[in-house]
């Protein structure tokens, strides 16, 4: 009896429909984020990311819409984000039905904004998204929809976020977001070890192996997919199935 | 029958309400003493810091009506902080009170281990538990949280352990609470919702 080790469905939307891209650029429409919703609480997900990635300011009723749609079709948490930069930005998230709120560029530029969600919803709901990218023998902190760095190193960064008030970290993988070649083994295992709160490690998944490594040899709490549960490709139960099979703690819906 | 939802801000009402719904339960979300005091059948969500609820349920003079309904006999859940404020104090905010309707102290979970302790766990019965009826021994069920109760009386009807053991399910005649999340965990949590609106009934 144990933790169980967490698989997390993430739907990146334009707002309204779920995009699909490759290392953050070149998007394509995957499909009704409502439908998805139902779709992944159904098959066993254990919690659900619903992102808005492009984050204008116009489109943000749209997404909190979304947001409430989605939050109807779930029995399990739900976080949301993109583009969070205010206390009241994660408020509005919040009250549209997320659990838990992602905050990103905004965090890095003012890490206040981390206490100040931590303090009003509890480190529980503040997730901190962090986008690495590897330079030499460290990982660069990437902002912006992963375009530009920040000047920061990743490992102090999730440290210092943590000691802000973040409950949890969402480490995405720059170098792997998109390419479909697994999860940053490294990177994840550097992070998690640091820190006392729980990763969750996004950006490369495409085989069931990929993520027996990213929990056995990454130390990843939780691991985050988009492409390959939308496609179909690997439904949620065959892959619990296959992390079970090799002694790997997971949620098996009964 | 109708469930008085206690509202006094927290994130995770909206879901609550929600499930509630779905098992086709009536359900009014209050903060007055009024509805309080006159409820048939009470449930308490909670989720963030233990100081805000308490200071909630004293500033909005929630307590009284609270205490008393629950003494009367009306069946009450507790969610989260919702179980952790049945106890007489938390560690997380020493300096305030609690409900003081079961014994004992809220405390922090071990630092040896990652925290929240967040995401499924599984949950071990030391009894009998009207909550879990019905529900697989193995069921996994959502938990967010830092500070646990401990288990250290009669009102404990399953624990959990993640660093430490602690209080997952208490049951006191008509008094319950359950560290996790039910209306997050899935067909399991609806099942417990399901078993409180029964024995509410």
């Amino acid at each position: 009896m144990s933790l169980a080790h967490r698989i997390i469905p993430c739907l990146d939307t334009d707002g309204v429909r779920v995009v699909k891209g490759v290392n953050f650029v070149g998007l394509r429409d995957a499909g009704d984020p409502v439908a998805l919703a139902a779709r992944y609480n159904k098959e066993g997900a254990d919690e659900l990311v619903v992102l808005d990635i492009a984050a204008s300011r116009d489109r943000r009723p749209t997404f909190l819409e979304t947001i409430r749609r989605v939050a109807a079709e779930l029995s399990i948490p739900l976080t949301a984000g993109g583009g969070i930069r205010t206390l009241e930005d994660g408020r509005a998230v919040v009250r549209a039905g997320a659990d838990k709120v992602t905050v990103n560029t905004a965090a890095v530029e003012r890490p206040e904004l981390i206490s100040e969600l931590s303090r009003e919803f509890g480190a529980q709901a503040v997730v901190l998204a962090i986008d690495a990218k590897r330079n030499g023998s460290h990982w660069n902190v990437m902002v912006r929809g992963g375009r530009d760095s920040a000047n920061r190193d990743g490992i102090e960064w999730a440290k210092s976020g943590a000691a802000f008030g973040a409950g949890e970290i969402l480490l995405t993988s720059v170098d792997r977001d998109g390419t479909q070649a697994g999860f940053d083994t490294e990177l994840t295992a550097a992070i998690s070890t640091a820190v006392s709160v729980p990763v969750i490690a996004s950006g490369g998944a495409k085989l069931p192996e990929h993520f027996a490594q990213i929990f056995k040899e990454g130390a990843a709490d939780a691991a985050l997919a988009a492409s390959i549960f939308h496609d179909g490709l690997q439904p949620i139960r065959t892959l619990k199935e296959f992390l079970a099979a090799r002694n790997i703690e997971v949620r098996l819906p009964c | 029958m109708k469930v008085t939802i206690i509202d006094y801000g927290a994130g995770n009402v909206p879901s609550v309400e929600r499930a509630l719904q779905r098992l086709g339960a009536a359900s009014e979300r209050t903060s007055l003493p009024d509805n309080i005091a006159e409820a048939e059948a009470l449930l308490l969500p909670g989720v963030g810091h233990y100081s805000a609820l308490v200071r909630a349920l004293d500033e909005q003079r929630m307590r009284r009506p609270l205490v008393g309904a629950i003494q009367r006999g009306v069946p009450f859940l507790g969610i989260c902080l919702g179980l952790q404020v049945l106890f007489a104090s938390s560690a997380e905010s020493p300096q305030l009170h609690g409900l003081n309707l079961l014994p004992g102290k809220v405390c922090a979970l071990p630092s040896t281990v990652k925290l929240p302790h967040m995401g499924w766990n599984q949950v071990g019965r030391t009894r009998e538990s009207r909550l879990l009826a019905g529900i697989d021994p193995a069921a996994y069920f959502y938990f967010a949280h830092s500070f646990a109760a401990p288990d250290s009386n009669g009102s404990t009807a399953a624990t959990c352990v993640h660093g430490a053991l602690f209080a997952a399910v208490v049951e006191q005649h008509n008094i319950f609470g359950v560290q996790f999340h039910p209306e997050k965990s899935g067909d399991s949590g609806m099942r417990l919702l399901q078993n409180f609106l029964r024995i509410a009934a």
